[in-house]
Order: structure tokens, then sequence, then C-alpha cells
């Protein structure tokens, strides 16, 4: 049986990347996530919202001008490893290989760059990857779109500022950047040394070994610094650990800044009544009561035909964010289609280039039934991100209320060092940077 | 009855001493190496290039590294995948800071590298045995992640600390495709294996097996205790540091400390288990088997949900991939406790008699 | 140098220490009485956690949920020492170490599998908030819950050493323990012992599991605990109870001391390796841990 399923997976992907069956007007679209471990919470959610609304499109639409989306999901684990094979054994998936890929996994991401590159297939890393991938020019097909870290960090700045009266009452406050010790965790560390130079606020880094179920030490140096603000930068066990350890400290939780992947129902839930008034950053808002979720629950829940058994999931943040990411997939194809022929199955290449040319304004958003629900996105060759902004939500204890309205990043501080640390990239990878004045 | 040694006469030291004595292995080693040097990357696509056989070779000399420490030496060992990460790290350092010294040597220099940190981290097993042995690794596993992640030298001050592998020349020959990388793989490991094979006959080898059986009468008919225990941990932090340098270039592409985490010695534990404590051969099957296993489950649950047209939601699927792959372990040690290598003795055994019953 | 925030973070690691001797209660059990070293500690305290907290939220009442989850990891402990060690029953230690980290994945697998990855809250009616009057007087911040979680394992330590010295089936496991013939030999029922003392420790993860769960939240990340509770164990001696617990005050306090005053020196982060290392230290000098048994190796 071994032997028969594995010839038949060789024949399968050897065989069709040809082409040759153009009949088949399917898009086929890998969902490359972790349903298990430990992460599986938000890895679910997110798959849920990404499956749910290509099928919804399917259901509702037809699919986009008639193409009809296909899936296959595949368990990375959060395992770079994994990862990789997911991608590999799904790239050349019939009709038109793999249309995009999200890894959700900045490991995974970092993994796939080359070879998403070679393979002509765009790595879309919505709010999470590389973050200097959004100097297009450099990184044709990576896509950390709406928004990333360096952007998000100061947006959080800004917020802070906002919340002392002024970006010029920084000056002499005190910032611990409170960080999970891993890859992920240590990206924003130099845009916050810019930050703290340009503002004049004291910052103290402090890292959490992972996986960050253990933060008494860390918190009682907080306790000892006794900030003004404490920027947690957590994943997973880490972030209920910090606020219920926030609470034993005795530090004030609407004091207490996450980044959005510390900000999800999943997050604050196992801390109890420790949360209440936690704040975190969000791309992306939490609530069914936008005309997509309805759509969803409308076409496929109805029907029985959803992605999640605890239908108390659906619009959540994470779940959310699934939605977005597929949001962003379909309409790159449909943007990709406008110039490669409507109705056909799109490669990735030709999704690239839709990727690139996408433009989601706010008469878009009120198309998609998404007005509120993600921000306006306007990606360029030159602009890999698109967006910038974030809202700001504090927990209230039973849901999350957005406290802010769309707060945009400081692109003049976050560009420069973007482009420099891209340009190192090109040098020791030896690539010539594009010249987006002559792509179209 | 094919498979006979009957008719095979030795008549030179040379002869009697080589490691596949009956003519029929030499036949089938060879052709087997035939088919994975050459026919393979002409015939295999890329995702069993890319993704299946590539790792499979890097992580069956990960498990020739255990193997020599834990199975011939006797010293339980977790902190194999910090090994890996001190020989990926160190193999980027030395082709970024000395390009000159070319791809191989910085692949060799840094399995030195690995090996000096496992001879510091295996100077506890001069005073501690068994579990303990095995805990006290753990802090080696955990010390060195923790160093590679604050050293920025180590990662080239990168923001995330995530390093990408250069390119590989050798010789002005460039190894990107997913068959040349598989072949240089295939022939590092080959090299290395036919290394520790003739290593474990040596007398290095036969001094490790005291050790490891009762390393108090070692020591009384006077196998030195500590250069010997020092050596397997050099030997085998060696092999692992190169499995390393090529699961970073060969293979992801891409290294972070994240990749090396202790879920990954255990996995590499596991192979040798599996595989067969204390064989060569072992390795190799262990490596292939674990390897396999999780893929093999994907595409199974795939392939039923298919057929079955049943909307199993993934996240049960995943969770009983996890649950199966646990009890597929937890049966075979049961079932064959010293692992496949002991089954291909037996198959091996029957196969002399075959097609006569005895 | 802050006296008052010294004693702070000595008593909090004191204290932290308690919750790593409470799981590592659970390894002890089991290596004292059937030799094996049970990595899926770490599983079953997940486990555990996640049982209860579920059938609380189907709305069973407290005490109810906890008898049925006991109950649980009973019937799971027997089993697994039914189906999975004793065939394994004369292989090396090793084999039976993989063989338990094999059933890890297992038991992760299940408890994700039966109750969902979703991350749950618990609630003991003991909020994890500093201690006021000592706060107040000293400016020292002792959180009422970890006091609570040192009482539960006082009381569970002294209970277990109570049940092990004065009863019948306690010292009958005390026999087991010190050679598996012997107690043969004089008519002990080496299977039953065996149930027993996994029925045992599955209550110790239950406990632990509740602990760790009200502390951090019930996530699968609490398998996670299995590693902080290696070094106490090392520490310790892989058989001695009062071990465990000297070795995870040590370890407790020795690990937050550093993090605090030796980690900003180095970048932080030291937490993840500090225990290990001071516990490989101790095995420099005691090389079986500090309470362990002497290795006699015969030649």
């Amino acid at each position: 049986m071994k032997h028969s399923t594995l010839a038949l997976a060789i024949v399968a992907s050897a065989g069709f990347s040809a082409g040759a069956l153009a009949q088949a007007k399917e898009q086929f679209v890998p969902h490359s996530y972790y349903w298990v471990g430990p992460f599986a919470a938000s890895g679910s959610g997110i798959a849920g919202g990404a499956i749910d609304y290509l099928n919804m499109l399917n259901e509702r639409d037809g699919g986009v001008n008639g193409v009809k989306f296909t899936g296959e999901k595949c368990e990375t684990e959060y395992n770079n490893a994994r990862g990789v094979e997911c991608y590999e054994r799904t790239k050349k998936h019939p009709p038109t290989g793999a249309t995009l890929v999200h890894p959700l996994s900045t490991g995974i991401t970092y993994s796939l760059i080359e070879k998403g590159t070679a393979d002509k297939i765009p790595i879309v890393s919505v709010g999470y990857g590389r973050t200097d991938a959004a100097d297009g020019r450099i990184f044709p097909y990576i896509f950390p779109l709406i928004t990333n870290y360096w952007s998000q960090n100061t947006a959080k700045i800004k917020f802070i500022g906002m919340r002392e009266g002024g970006m010029d009452k920084l000056k002499g406050k005190k910032i611990v950047n409170l960080y999970h010790d891993s890859a992920y965790g240590k990206e924003t560390l130099p845009v916050l040394e810019a930050q703290a130079k340009m503002y004049g606020f004291a910052l103290t880094n402090i890292a959490v070994p992972n996986p960050g179920n253990e933060q008494q030490a860390q918190w009682l140096q907080i306790r000892q610094i006794q900030p003004d603000w404490v920027i947690l930068r957590g994943w997973g066990v880490m972030n209920p650990t910090a606020i219920k350890a926030a609470q034993r400290a005795g530090y004030p939780r609407d004091k207490i800044l996450g980044v959005w992947w510390s900000g999800s129902e999943e997050d604050v839930i196992p801390a109890g009544d420790a949360a209440k008034g936690y704040i975190a950053a969000a791309f992306n808002v939490s609530g069914t009561n936008y005309p997509v979720i309805q759509d969803i629950m409308k076409h496929l829940y109805a029907k029985g035909k959803g992605e999640m058994d605890d239908k108390s999931r659906i619009g959540s943040a994470y779940y959310n964010r699934g939605v977005v990411f597929s949001i962003i997939t379909s309409e790159a194809v449909r943007k990709a289609q406008t110039r490669f022929g409507k109705g056909q199955s799109m490669t990735g290449e030709q999704v690239r280039w839709g990727l690139e040319n996408l433009t989601i304004d706010d008469a878009y958003l009120k198309k998609l039934g998404a007005t509120g629900f993600m921000q306006p996105l306007k990606v360029s060759c030159l602009d890999h991100e698109g967006g910038g902004a974030v809202k700001f939500q504090q927990w209230d204890g039973k849901q999350w209320k957005v406290i802010t309205d769309w707060i945009a990043s400081d692109q003049k501080l976050v560009r420069p060092m973007i482009e420099a640390s891209a340009a190192q990239y090109a040098k020791e990878k030896g690539i010539t940077p594009r010249d987006c004045s002559k792509e179209n | 009855m094919l498979y006979r040694e009957a008719g095979q006469f030795k008549s030179t030291y040379a002869e009697d001493q080589q490691i596949f004595p009956i003519r029929q292995d030499r036949i089938a080693v060879a052709a087997l190496l035939l088919v994975a040097f050459i026919v393979v990357p002409l015939l295999a696509n890329q995702y069993w290039l890319s993704a299946i056989l590539t790792p499979f070779l890097i992580f069956a000399l990960a498990t020739l590294g255990l193997n020599i420490l834990t199975g011939y030496a006797g010293q339980l060992s977790l902190g194999t995948a910090a090994f890996m990460a001190v020989g990926a790290f160190m193999a980027y350092n030395f082709v970024l800071r000395m390009p000159w010294l070319g791809v191989i040597p910085s692949f060799i220099l840094a399995g030195v590298c690995a090996a000096a940190v496992g001879i510091v981290f295996g100077l506890p097993s001069l005073r501690i045995k068994g579990f303990y042995l095995a805990v006290a690794t753990l802090a080696c596993q955990f010390f060195v992640l923790w160093a590679i992640q604050r050293i920025g030298w180590i990662t080239n001050y990168s923001a995330s600390g995530v390093i990408t592998a250069q390119k590989i020349v050798i010789l002005g020959y460039v190894f990107d495709t997913p068959a040349r990388k598989y072949v240089l793989t295939l022939a590092i490991v080959a090299v290395m294996a036919l290394l520790a094979k003739n290593l474990m006959r040596s007398e290095t080898g036969r001094a490790f097996m005291a050790v490891r059986d009762m390393d108090v009468a070692a020591s009384v008919i006077g196998i030195p205790m500590m250069k010997t225990k020092l050596l397997a941990f050099a030997i085998s932090s060696f092999y692992c540091g190169v499995a390393g340098a090529l699961f970073a270039y060969t293979y992801l592409g891409t290294v972070e400390p994240e990749a090396f985490t202790l879920d990954l010695s255990f996995r590499i534990l596991f192979m040798v288990i599996i595989g067969g404590v204390g064989s060569i051969l072992g390795s190799f099957l262990g490596a292939a088997f674990i390897v396999l296993l999780p893929i093999f489950l994907s595409v199974l649950f795939g392939a039923i949900s298919h057929a079955s047209g049943m909307e199993i939601s993934h996240a049960v699927v995943s969770n009983l991939e996890l649950i199966i792959f646990g009890a597929l372990i937890v049966f075979f040690l049961i079932v064959e406790p010293h692992g496949l290598a002991r089954l291909w003795q037996i198959a091996k055994e029957k196969l002399r008699l075959w097609p006569f019953p005895h | 140098m802050n006296v008052a925030f010294f004693f702070e973070v000595l008593i909090g690691g004191l204290l932290a220490g308690v919750m790593y001797s409470l799981v590592a209660l659970g390894f002890v059990l089991i290596y004292k009485a059937s030799g094996v070293f049970n990595f899926a500690q770490g599983a079953m305290v997940f486990l555990a956690a996640l049982t209860f907290v579920s059938i609380l939220k189907m709305g069973i009442n407290f005490w109810l949920a906890l008898v049925i989850t006991l109950g649980v990891m009973v019937v799971l402990g027997i089993g697994i020492e039914k189906i999975v060690l004793r065939p394994l029953v004369n292989q090396p230690p090793i084999t039976l170490f993989m063989a338990t980290i094999g059933l890890t994945f297992v038991l992760e697998g299940l408890s994700q599998l039966v109750w969902g990855s979703q991350p749950h809250g618990l609630e003991l009616g003991i909020p994890d908030v500093p201690m006021e009057w000592l706060s107040q007087k000293w400016n020292i911040n002792v959180s009422q819950f970890e006091l609570f979680a040192a009482g539960v394992a006082g009381a569970m330590v002294a209970g277990l050493a109570l049940f092990f010295q004065y009863t019948r089936i306690g010292r009958a496991l005390r026999a087991v323990a010190d050679d598996h013939q012997a107690a043969l030999a004089v008519g002990i029922p080496l299977k039953h012992i065996w149930a027993i003392v996994w029925a045992v420790a599955g209550f110790v993860a239950l406990v632990a599991g509740l602990m760790w769960g009200a502390r951090n939240g019930v996530q699968f990340a609490l398998t996670f605990i299995a590693l902080k509770a290696l070094p106490v164990l090392i520490l310790g001696g892989f058989e001695s109870v009062p071990g465990a617990i000297i070795g995870g005050l040590i370890i407790g306090a020795s690990e937050k001391l550093a993090e605090v005053y030796v980690g900003p020196m180095v970048g932080g982060g030291i937490e993840s390796w500090f225990a290990y290392v001071i516990a490989l230290m101790f095995l420099l000098v005691r090389p079986q841990g500090l309470f362990g048994e002497k290795i006699i190796d015969r030649v």
C-alpha cells in the first residue's frame, strides 16, 4: 500500500505540470498550517478562516469569475522541515501548481524565500515573516503584506505617545520590551533602539526563554525598573503567563501593550480576570458583525460545510485573520485574471503580478463586505507591505473592544532601515534589484 | 541457496577483513550505490529529491553520529541537535569570513568546532553515567542554543538571528539544483559512513564497545577512560556537526536556532533506537523509518479522506497522525527492541537457507 | 542592593521551586517503583488539567469533576502500565525511556483530539495577587496562590510520606523499589503494586496539572513542564521524594536569583539552561544526585 500510494504521488506530481488540462478551470491553493502542537489554537483558527472564505466564494460566486478554488491541507507542526516538505509536495499540484503559499511561520517563510523565488510561487506572509522583503525590488516573490513587525512597532510607540499626551512627552519615560527569545521575538530590537534614540525614552529589553511558561524573574526585574509601559512581544503560552505574572507583580495590565500575535482570545482567556484592561495591536478585528463573516455563516455553516467544529470560534481574532489571508489570495487571483485571462486558471507567476498590483481601497472593501474588518491595501513593486497601519483593542474580560482608529506606521523611519537590510541581502546573494519603473 | 558463501575462499588477510566478505553482498552494495548516485538523480522528481531523500541522508548522518556515541560507546546523549546547530552556524561563518577555504573544508572545520563543543560537554561523562548523563547533556542542548542567540557574531548580527546559507560552489561547479545537492550530500554521507564503519571495526571501536559494556573492567585492562570517552564525544559531535552543516546548506537553505530544539534530539534518538543500537546500517534504516513515517501517514489520511469523501476536520486528522506515530513507535519497541537492523540480520539468516526450509 | 527585593526574589524562587517539585514527584514515584523514567509525565499533567477543565466547562460541579478526572488518570495509569510497560519488562532502560516518549506523543494527540486545542483558564478560587500585608509592610510581593500551592505540595509530600511509612501498600511499594526479586519472593504481587504506583502518579499529575493550569492557563505548553522538572530530578536523585522537594527549592531559588542578578549582564534568558548547569555542578560532586541511591557497579 505504501508503494502504490507513493508511486501515485510521484506520477501525480511529475506528470501534470505542463498545464495540459487547460479546461480544468480550478485554482489550487495549498493550506499548509498547523493543527497540533503548542500553537494549534492559533493555527487551527487561522486555517479555518482561510479555508472557509475560499469555500464560501465557491458556493456564493462560483469562485473567481467561474474559476473555483481547490485546496489541500498539510500539517506543518510549525516545523521548518515539515513546512518545506508540505511546500514541495503541493507546489506542482494541477492545474497550475500552487497559487501562493501562506506559511504562517516566520521560520518556514525564511526557508521558502529562495525556493519560492526559484519556483515562481509567491510567498505571502501577512503580518509576520521577513520584514525587509517589503522592498519588492529585491524580493519579487515575497510579500510581507498589510503590515510588518517594524511598521507595527512604530505604530505602537505612536500609540504610547498618544496616551502620554504627545510624542515629545516620551522623553525620559521608561519602556520595557519583554520579548520571546527567538527569531520572531528579536526582530524588533533594532527598530526599538532607533526609536529610543529618536524620542529619548529609556528602553530595556528583557528576554523570555522559549516557551515562556516561567516569567517570574522577568517580572521581578520589571517591578524593579517600574516602567511606564511594557511592550509584550510574545507567542503562545508566553502571553497568558505574562499577564498573570504581571498581576502577581502588581503591574497594571492596561499599561501592557501586546503585538498582534499576542492579541487574540486564545492569549487572554487562559489568564482569566488578570487580563482585563490589557491592550493589544491588531491589523484585523474580531467579531462576526461583518458581511464577510455573515456570508460564511449563511453559505457554509447553514449547510453544514464549515471548517470549524467549534462554531464559537468563528469571529475570533485568529479566524478573522485567516479570512483576511484568503481575501488577499482571491483578490490577487482576480487582479491577475484581468491581465492574463478572465476565467482562466492562473499560474504562480501571474498571481505574483496580481499581488504586486493589488489595490484594495474603501470602495473595494465595501464591495467585499469587509469595511472596518481589514485596512485598505496598496501594494506596489517598491512596497510589498501595502498597508502599515494597526488598530488597538482592549480586552474587557469578555471580548476585544477597538479603542483607536487605524494608526499609520512611521515609514520615514522604517523604510530606510528596510532598504538598507534588503540591500545587504542583495549584496550577499548577488541579486540585482529590479527597476520598478520598467515594470508595468 | 543463492545467498551463500560456499565456494568463496579468502587467500589474503585483506580479503578476510573486508567489510563485505560475501560476494553477493558486494554486488548488492555496488548496485545500490550505482542506483543512488546515477539512477536516482536522473529519474527521481524534485519532491523526492529535496523533501525526502536529502533529509533522509542528513538525518542518517546525524544518527550515525549519535549511534557512535550511544550505541557503540554507551554514553547516552540528548544534545545531538545542539551539535548540529554548532556545525550549521560555524559552517556559515567559515564560508562567510574565509571564502577562500572552500565549502568542503568549511564543513570539515565546522565539524571540528562541533567536536570541540562535544568534548567540553562530554567532560561530565567521566563522572556521571546513565540517565543522569542524558539529563546533563540537556544542559549542553539549552546552553548552546542560548549562546547562539546571544552572541551576535555567530549570526552575523542579523536582527532576527536567522541566517541564509550561501551557494555551494566547489571548484567552480555550482550545486544549486536539488539533484546536485542530493549527489553532494550522498557523496559526503557515503564517505563518512564508510569511515564510521571502519572506525568501529578498529581498535577504537573495540575500546568504545568495551566502555559501553563494562567501563570499570575496561579501565582495568588498560583502556584509558578519559581519552576513549572524550574521543567518542568528539567523533560523534563531528558527525553531527557535518550533518548540521548539510542541513543548512543542502536542505533547508536557512537556519535558525529554533530548528535545533530538543524535539530534534529526541527524533534522532528515535532513529538510533528503532534502527538498531550499535549498527551502522541501523542508522540508515532508522532514519528512513522516522523520515518517511509522518509523510506516509499524511498521504495515507489524505487518500482516505479523498476516497471516502468524508469531511473530517483537519485537527482530527493531524492529531490522529500524531497518535499513530507515537503508537507505532511504542509498538515497534515492543515487537523488535533491537531495531530494524536486527530484522535485517534475521532476514539475511533466513535468506541463506532460502528456498530450503532448513 | 535592595534587601527587600532580594528576599522577594528568593521567596519567589523557592515557591516556584515547589511548583517544579510537584511535577518531579510524579517522576520519582514511578522511577522508584518500576525503574522507568517516565517522560510522559508532562503529557499526563496536561491531560489531567485539560480533562478537568473540560469537564468543568460541561457544567459539572467542581468536586465531582475532580473525582471523575482522578478516575480517568487512574485508569490511564493502569492502562499504560499494562499495555506499554509490561511487554517491555526486561528491556534496557533506554528502550523504556523511548517508549515513554512515544507515549508522550500519543497522550498529546489524544488530549487535543478529545478536548480540542483551545487554551482554557482555570480558577481555583485563590487569586494570584500579592499578599496585602506583606506588600504594604515590607514592600515584598509574595503571591497568595503560590503560598497555597506550596501548602498543597507540602500536604501531598506529607501524605505520601505517611502512606509509604505506615500503610501496608506503602511498605510493599518500598519493598518493590528496593528489590523486585526479593519482593516477589516474599509474596508481594508485583503487577498490582505497579498498577497502584501508576495510579498514584496519575493523582500527582492531576494535582500538578491543577496548580500549573491555574498559574499559567491550561494549554499545550503544560507538557513542557516536564523539562523544568528534570534538573530537579537530577539534583535530588531520581529515587528520592525529599530529594525532589529539596532539589526543587535549590533549583527554583538559584534560577530566579541568577536570572535577576546575573541575567542582565549576559543579555538575559539564562533561565533556559541555568537550572541544568546547576544540577550538573551538583552531579559532578555527587554523581547520583543529593539523595539518590549510589550506583554500584559490579564488574
